[in-house]
C-alpha cells in the first residue's frame, strides 16, 4: 500500500493489473456496468483531486463541467452530426475556456466563499440544461448516439470497460507525472502557503487557474464518453448533488493522493449498490459510514491504511 | 556558499575600510496606513549592495509592515520602492522574486504538506520548467533539471545545517530547524537581496549563534541581507548598518556604534528620561 502511494510506476502497474484481472471476477454485465461507472467517476476524481487535494482549492461545481462535456457530445453528434471524437474535443475546449473565464475572478476567493462561487457554476449549468429544452431535451434528458471512431462503433459493457480502464490508467499516469514536477510542487505550495510560494517566484494565481482548467477538462472528457456509453443523459448528471458526490469521493479516498481518489470513487460507487440490502435505510447507513470514516480516518481511506502498514511492520 | 575565512564581517574593523556598494534597495517617502492609522510614515532610506543592514525598533515600530511593503505583500499608500534602480512599488511578490528578491517570515510560512527537501525545491521554481505539458508528459529535459534541482536543494539544506532533515516531512521538524528551512528555501531562488524577518526569534542561544553564522556565510557569498531582529547582540554583531524605526518613522541610521549610542534610540527602547 505504501508503494501504491509512493512508487509512481509500481502504483500505476498495480492499478493496470487490477483493471486487467477485474473482469474475471465480474459475473455479468450488471457488475461490469458498475465498474464502468466507477471508472468514469474515478477519472473525474483524479482531476478534481489535483484541485482539491493538491492545490487546496474547493470546487462544488465540477459536475457542471462533466455535464457540459456530456451534452456537448450529445448535441453536437446527435443534432449536428459531428464525429464523436471531434465533439469530445470541442466540448473539452469549450469547458477549458469556460473554466478559465470563471476561474480568474473566483479563485481569488478562499474557503467558504470559493465553495459558494463554484456551487453557483454548477447550478447555472444545470438550470441551462433543464430549460434549454429545444437543444437539450429539458429535464427528461436526451438520447446520445453511440461512439464511432474510424468506422468502429464502441458498443456494449465489455468494450466500454476497456475504454474506461485505459482512460483511467492514462489519467492517473498524467496526474502522477504532474504531481512529481515543478508545477506539481508549485500547486502543493499554493496549498501550503500562498505568500511563501509567491516570494520564491510562484505566480499563485496562474497555477490555481491552470489546475482548475485542467480538472474541468478531465471532467468534460469523462462526461463526453459517459454520454456515449450510457446513451441517455439527464441534467441530474450536472447538478449540485453530483458535484457533492464527486467531492465526497475525493475526500473519502484521501486528499492529495491520486490512488486515494481512485479508491474513493470506486468504493463510493459500489457502496450504494451494496447497501441496497438495507432497503429503506440505505441512505442512513451510507451517511453513517461516511461520517464514521471522516471521524476515524480524517485523512481519508487510502492514506490512513498506508500509514498503518509500516507501523505494523515495525511493531 | 562556503564561508570565506578571509572575509572579516565584524563591523568594528570594517566601518572605515569597507567600500560602500551602490544602493540595491531604496525606499522614498514610503508610507502605509491601515484604516487611518499610519504604520509607516514618510520613510526614506537606502540599502547598499553587499551589506547586512538591520532594521530595529520596538514592537509596533513598523518593521514587518516595511518588509511587507518592500516585498510586495502590501501596496504602499504613498512613496516608492526602488529595487536595483527600478520602481517596484506594489509589484507582486512573485515578480519581485524573479528580479532577485526573496524573504523569510516572522511567523513561519512552511509548506507543511511537503517534505523539507520539497520545500527547498519549490525555491528553485524560477529556475525550472514549470509549464503544464512538459510536466504531464514528463519531458526528459524537465526530469533531468528536476534531478539537478533536488541535488542543489539537498546541498542548500546542508549549507544551513539541515542535512539530517533532507527526507523529513516539514510537519515533523522542530521550530529551530524550520527557521533555517525558510532561509534555505529563499536561497534556492538565488536572490540578490534577502530579507530575514526575525530569523532568531524563539531560538535558544546556541541556535541563535548558528543562525548568525548562516547569515554571515550568505552575506559573504554576495547576497545583500536586510534583517529585522530583536536579538540586539546579534544585530550589533553582524550588521554593517542599522536603521532604527519608531512608530513608523525613521529614528536613527548609521553604523551599529552610532545607532547604539543614539539617545533617541535608547529612549525609544527604554522609555524617555523625564
Amino acid at each position: 500500500m505504501n508503494a501504491l502511494l509512493h512508487g509512481r510506476l509500481t502504483g500505476l502497474l498495480a492499478l493496470a493489473a487490477a483493471i486487467a484481472i477485474l473482469p474475471a471476477f465480474l459475473p455479468n454485465n450488471f457488475y461490469l456496468d458498475i465498474a464502468i461507472l466507477a471508472g468514469f467517476n474515478a477519472v473525474v476524481c483524479v482531476g478534481l483531486n489535483l484541485l482539491i487535494g493538491y492545490a487546496g482549492q474547493i470546487s462544488l461545481g465540477h459536475a457542471g463541467f462533466f455535464g457540459i462535456g456530456a451534452y456537448a457530445s450529445g448535441v453536437l453528434v446527435g443534432t449536428y452530426g459531428w464525429p464523436p471524437i471531434v465533439a469530445l474535443l470541442a466540448g473539452a475546449a469549450f469547458v477549458g475556456l469556460l473554466a478559465f473565464l470563471v476561474a480568474k475572478p473566483i479563485l481569488r476567493l478562499k474557503g467558504h466563499y470559493l465553495a459558494m462561487a463554484t456551487l453557483g457554476i454548477g447550478i447555472i449549468v444545470s438550470i441551462v440544461l433543464r430549460t434549454e429544452s429545444g437543444l437539450t431535451g429539458g429535464p427528461d434528458g436526451m438520447m446520445v448516439e453511440p461512439f464511432k471512431i474510424f468506422g468502429v462503433e464502441l458498443y456494449g459493457e465489455k468494450v466500454w470497460y476497456w475504454v474506461v480502464g485505459v482512460l483511467l490508467v492514462g489519467v492517473v499516469w498524467l496526474s502522477l507525472n504532474l504531481i512529481d514536477s515543478p508545477m506539481g510542487r508549485a500547486l502543493r505550495a499554493v496549498h501550503g502557503s500562498e505568500v511563501a510560494a509567491e516570494v520564491v517566484g510562484v505566480d499563485t494565481a496562474r497555477f490555481k487557474v491552470l489546475v482548475f482548467v485542467l480538472s474541468a477538462v478531465f471532467a468534460s472528457v469523462a462526461g463526453s464518453l459517459f454520454a456515449h456509453y450510457a446513451g441517455l443523459i439527464t441534467p441530474a448528471k450536472a447538478d449540485f448533488f453530483k458535484s457533492i458526490e464527486l467531492v465526497t469521493m475525493v475526500v473519502f479516498g484521501g486528499m492529495a493522493s491520486t490512488f486515494g481518489a481512485v479508491v474513493g470513487a470506486v468504493v463510493l460507487t459500489l457502496l450504494p449498490q451494496a447497501l441496497t440490502i438495507f432497503q429503506d435505510y440505505q441512505q442512513i447507513v451510507l451517511g453513517g459510514i461516511l461520517m464514521a470514516t471522516m471521524v476515524f480516518m480524517p485523512k481519508g481511506l487510502l492514506p490512513t491504511l498506508a500509514a498503518l502498514l509500516p507501523a505494523r511492520r515495525r511493531a | 556558499m562556503k564561508m570565506l575565512a578571509t572575509t572579516d564581517l565584524s563591523p568594528d574593523t570594517t566601518t572605515q575600510a569597507r567600500r560602500v556598494g551602490p544602493p540595491i534597495l531604496k525606499v522614498e517617502h514610503l508610507s502605509r496606513e491601515f484604516g487611518g492609522v499610519l504604520a509607516i510614515g514618510d520613510l526614506s532610506f537606502s540599502i547598499a549592495a553587499g551589506d547586512i543592514h538591520s532594521i530595529i525598533g520596538p514592537n509596533g515600530a513598523g518593521k514587518t509592515t516595511l518588509f511587507n511593503l518592500v516585498t510586495g505583500v502590501y501596496k504602499p499608500s504613498g512613496g516608492r520602492v526602488l529595487f536595483d534602480g527600478a520602481d517596484v512599488s506594489g509589484m507582486a511578490p512573485y515578480r519581485l522574486a524573479a528580479r532577485g528578491m526573496s524573504r523569510t517570515f516572522q511567523n513561519l510560512q512552511i509548506f507543511f504538506n511537503m517534505t523539507a527537501l520539497e520545500n527547498v525545491m519549490v525555491g528553485r521554481h524560477l529556475h525550472l520548467n514549470t509549464r503544464l505539458l512538459p510536466a504531464l508528459f514528463r519531458f526528459p529535459s524537465l526530469v533531468r533539471k528536476d534531478r539537478e534541482a533536488k541535488d542543489r536543494a539537498a546541498q542548500l539544506m546542508a549549507d544551513v545545517g539541515l542535512e539530517k532533515y533532507v527526507d523529513a516531512d516539514a510537519a515533523s521538524m522542530p521550530y529551530g530547524a524550520l527557521k533555517r528551512l525558510e532561509i534555505a528555501r529563499a536561497l534556492a531562488s538565488e536572490p540578490k537581496l534577502l530579507l530575514l524577518d526575525e530569523p532568531a526569534a524563539g531560538l535558544n542561544a546556541t541556535e541563535s549563534r548558528e543562525i548568525d553564522e548562516v547569515i554571515k556565510t550568505v552575506a559573504a557569498s554576495g547576497v545583500t541581507i536586510v534583517l529585522v531582529e530583536h536579538d540586539m547582540k546579534m544585530v550589533m554583531g553582524i550588521s554593517h548598518r542599522i536603521t532604527a524605526l519608531n512608530q513608523g518613522r525613521m529614528l536613527a541610521e548609521g553604523t551599529p556604534q552610532e545607532v547604539g549610542a543614539n539617545p533617541d534610540v535608547i529612549a525609544a527602547y527604554l522609555g524617555a528620561a523625564p
